[in-house]
């Protein structure tokens, strides 16, 4: 099938690098990642690496690796992780610049952050039922 | 007056297997997991950028909500591939269909030009199918 792709649409090639390209952003997101390095292991001088990068996924690969780094810091957040940890794991170089770019993407503090979340848990465990339409707790014998 | 779309459900076979498949391969956001009744979670996916549509992943065969002749019946339906439920749109379907075939995710029809656009179809891990469409019609 890959092939047939291939020959439907000639870019194919040029999509295989650069998804290769966003998964290595993916799995090495916490460590020191050089983006022209990226660029050149993927064949692409930088200049074309943006610009196609950001056409198949709507952002500069810095963008997008921010946005994978400060994911995962919410997730690590959410399941009670410390900021330095999550800092530490998340690959931001100190707690002030990670706390600061949190807190301009995602609109409020690690710490504000985790305290919501950690509020919405307990609330989510002591009524479980207010969070689910009761049509489908009734249809599933789901009992209060 | 009805004004927006807050939850549309997908009945699956495996629940945790679904979750996985949702977040891990499709690359959505786990929502909600909330324990409720016996071996059953109250488990919602959205799309990172759509956090506002939660999508429940209805477990078929935990719950009461089916006799075991119809959960086996209805098991074997969504195996078979017979719901589609929905369609997901992505900024360029060629580097999405790249990834996703390269985590194993099961096309059962590969990129097509169509008049709205690039489509193709997926299937989830129950047997659910999807459209995944780039729009160029916007």
């Amino acid at each position: 099938m890959k092939e047939q792709a291939a020959d439907i649409h000639p870019k194919m090639y040029m999509y295989k690098r650069i998804v290769e390209a966003k998964l290595y952003i993916d799995a090495h997101f916490h460590e020191k990642i050089d983006l022209t390095n990226i660029a050149s292991q993927a064949c692409f001088s930088k200049y074309h690496f943006l610009r196609l990068f950001k056409q198949a996924y709507g952002k500069s690969p810095h963008q997008y690796l921010t946005q994978v780094r400060l994911d995962r810091a919410k997730e690590l957040l959410n399941k009670e992780h410390s900021i330095a940890e999550t800092c530490e794991a998340t690959g931001f170089d100190s707690i002030p610049s990670f706390t600061l770019l949190f807190k301009k993407q995602v609109g409020k503090t690690p710490k504000a952050y985790c305290d919501e979340q950690q509020a919405q848990r307990l609330a989510e465990q002591q009524a479980p039922f207010n969070y689910v339409p009761n049509c489908f707790s009734s249809s599933y014998g789901w009992k209060k | 007056m009805i004004q927006r779309l807050s939850h549309a459900s997908v009945y699956v076979i495996d629940q945790e297997r679904a979750a996985d498949f949702y977040v891990n391969k499709l690359g959505l956001e786990e929502k909600m997991r909330i324990p409720i009744g016996e071996d059953a979670f109250w488990i919602t996916v959205s799309p990172k950028n759509q956090p506002e549509i939660e999508i429940t992943l209805m477990p078929i065969n935990k719950g009461g909500m089916f006799s075991p002749e119809v959960a086996k019946n209805l098991s074997e339906l969504v195996a078979a591939g017979t719901f589609g439920f929905g369609v997901f749109e992505c900024e360029d379907i060629y580097a999405t269909y790249e990834e996703l075939k390269g985590k194993g995710v099961t096309f059962s029809r590969e990129p097509t030009e169509q008049f709205y656009g690039i489509e193709a179809m997926v299937k989830d891990d129950s047997g659910n199918w999807f459209s995944l469409v780039q729009r160029t019609d916007k």
